[in-house]
């Protein structure tokens, strides 16, 4: 479980998290929605240390991050698997590389189990024969795909993901989100998802923090996110014709 | 201007901390060292004896032209040429060609990861970015640097040979008697020595360069300038110390 307490984060002069508080639950996949520029990436960035609040706390079950020692911080980041709203891939290494680097890093498996593991990953998020290409050689979304296996290759306890489906087809961000889902429920891990993509939002999110302006604005679940009387989440969840529509026949 | 001087030492002695710290993993670590060490070898061989050659050829014809008095010696073209290329020219000159060559390369490798979150995502995953890419690079200037640098005296008084072999301004007889004359091996420990602290300063200071930026791309191309400046002008101050120093 990761708990937010109070935080706020400034850069320079401008303030771009205000007081937030929320919960992100083990076993469940978390959301973080908000519209662009709100503050998600800002704040996921805060939880896995890459920015240092000003102030407010990030407890990894009661144990605050920021404080912990460096060799502690290093062993709770191996359990970490991150996926940037840029992929990040590293464009020196071919794909397999890449997925394979953590375990290269963080496990001592033989060369064979490596790559069946790598492979295994590559196949869950529908990519073949890429092995060796490099970054630069992949589709936007196919990059995106990779850093997501990259993020799950090592089996993390805490999975952040940054838009994982966004830039992907309808039927691909699909796919992403059910893995998400199986991957947090098989392994019972903490995941921290930012999303825009609505449909995200109504089918996978356990948890939902709803971010505006860096204000965190309604908690709650995809059960009680279409009805909620939150003026500012009822204008992001119902800006679209499409979601218009949905809205008169509820 | 001084505060600022002042916290970007501290920034960088900081940085440096970090870059020496234990790798996460050492046989990596020593992939990645063989791999720097002979990308950085042999990148730069073709253009470091081309300018060796050439600077070799100056040298012995511009001595040449100055001691042409039947008082002095002829010999003493060979000797003068080969100190001035021992001694000066081979270990700074042939250093900053590098801080153009494989610093500015360096800031841009890792700048560009910068820019691209790639050092972040090493970050989040629990291994130390400065350790893991600076260390290996810093470490195999340090040992490929002086070995350039050997390299480039060779190919230096081959230049000056060919030259006084082509002009026919002295004989390659009395040009080589003064090539031996008095030789001292410490002249090389001393060129090899400031080397070794050069390809240390071009290679951190580079990396540091590199690695702070906080930006976009267009902060890449400032970066890059930066570190060439300020480890240029680095050299020449530590030149100048550890002449007195060693001299
Ligand atoms: N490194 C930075 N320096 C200064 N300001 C920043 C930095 N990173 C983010 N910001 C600012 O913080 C605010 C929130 O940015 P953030 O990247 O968190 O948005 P986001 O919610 O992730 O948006 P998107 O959905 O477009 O990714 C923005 O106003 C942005 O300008
Ligand atoms: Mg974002």
């Amino acid at each position: 479980m990761i708990e937010v307490n109070n935080i706020c984060k400034y850069f320079g002069e401008k303030q771009v998290l205000f007081d937030v508080n929320t919960t992100f639950e083990e076993g469940k996949v978390n959301l973080i929605i908000g519209r662009s520029g709100s503050g998600k990436t800002v704040l996921l960035k805060c939880l896995v240390g890459l920015f240092t609040p000003e102030s407010g706390v990030v407890l990894y079950n009661g144990r605050s991050f920021h404080d912990l020692p460096d060799k502690d911080k290093h062993a709770l980041r191996a359990e970490m698997g991150m996926v940037f709203q840029g992929s990040a891939l590293f464009d020196s290494m071919t794909i397999e590389e890449n997925v394979m680097f953590p375990l290269d890093m963080f496990t001592e498996m033989s060369l064979e189990e490596k790559r069946e593991r790598v492979n295994f990953c590559l196949e869950r998020v529908d990519l073949h024969n890429v092995n060796k290409l490099y970054p630069a050689e992949l589709s936007g979304g196919m990059q995106k795909r990779a850093a997501f296996a990259r993020g799950i290759a090592c089996n993390p306890r805490y999975l952040f993901c940054d838009e994982p489906n966004s830039g992907l087809d309808p039927k691909t961000a699909l796919l992403i989100d059910e893995l998400v889902v199986d991957i947090t429920h098989d392994l019972n891990i903490t995941t921290v998802v930012n999303t825009h993509d609505l449909n995200s939002v109504i089918t996978i999110g356990e948890t939902i923090s709803f971010i505006y302006e860096g204000h965190l604005q309604w908690r709650g679940n995809k059960d009680n996110v279409l009805t909620s009387d939150n003026e500012l989440l009822n204008d992001f969840i119902y800006a679209q014709p499409l979601t218009q529509r949905i809205r008169q026949n509820l | 201007m001084l505060k600022n001087t002042l916290s970007i030492i501290g920034e960088y002695i900081l940085f440096l901390k970090k870059v020496f710290s234990k790798p996460d993993k050492s046989k990596i670590f020593f992939k990645k060292l063989l791999f720097e060490m002979e990308s950085m070898g042999i990148g730069s061989m073709l253009i470091v004896s081309i300018v060796s050659i050439a600077m070799g050829s100056v040298i012995t014809t511009q001595t040449a032209m100055q001691i042409e008095s039947s008082w002095i010696p002829s010999w003493t073209v060979g000797f003068v040429s080969r100190t001035s290329i021992v001694m000066e020219l081979c270990p700074t000159i042939i250093s900053l060609l590098l801080v153009g060559n494989l610093g500015s390369r360096i800031t841009a490798e890792i700048g560009s990861m910068r820019v691209t979150e790639q050092i972040d995502a090493l970050e989040v995953m629990g291994i130390n970015p400065a350790s893991y890419l600076v260390l290996p690079k810093v470490l195999a200037a340090m040992v490929v640097n002086p070995i350039l640098i050997i390299f480039s005296i060779f190919f230096a008084l081959v230049g000056g040979y060919l030259t006084v072999l082509i002009t026919g301004c002295i004989t390659p007889y009395h040009f080589m008697d003064g090539l031996t004359y008095c030789f001292r091996p410490y002249d090389i420990f001393y060129a090899v020595t400031k080397t070794f602290v050069f390809a240390f300063v071009m290679s951190s200071v580079a990396a540091f360069y590199g690695y702070r930026i906080d930006g976009g791309a267009l902060e890449l191309g400032k970066a890059n300038t930066q570190g060439i400046v300020v480890s240029s002008f680095i050299i020449l101050i530590l030149n100048v110390l550890i002449t007195q120093i060693m001299l």
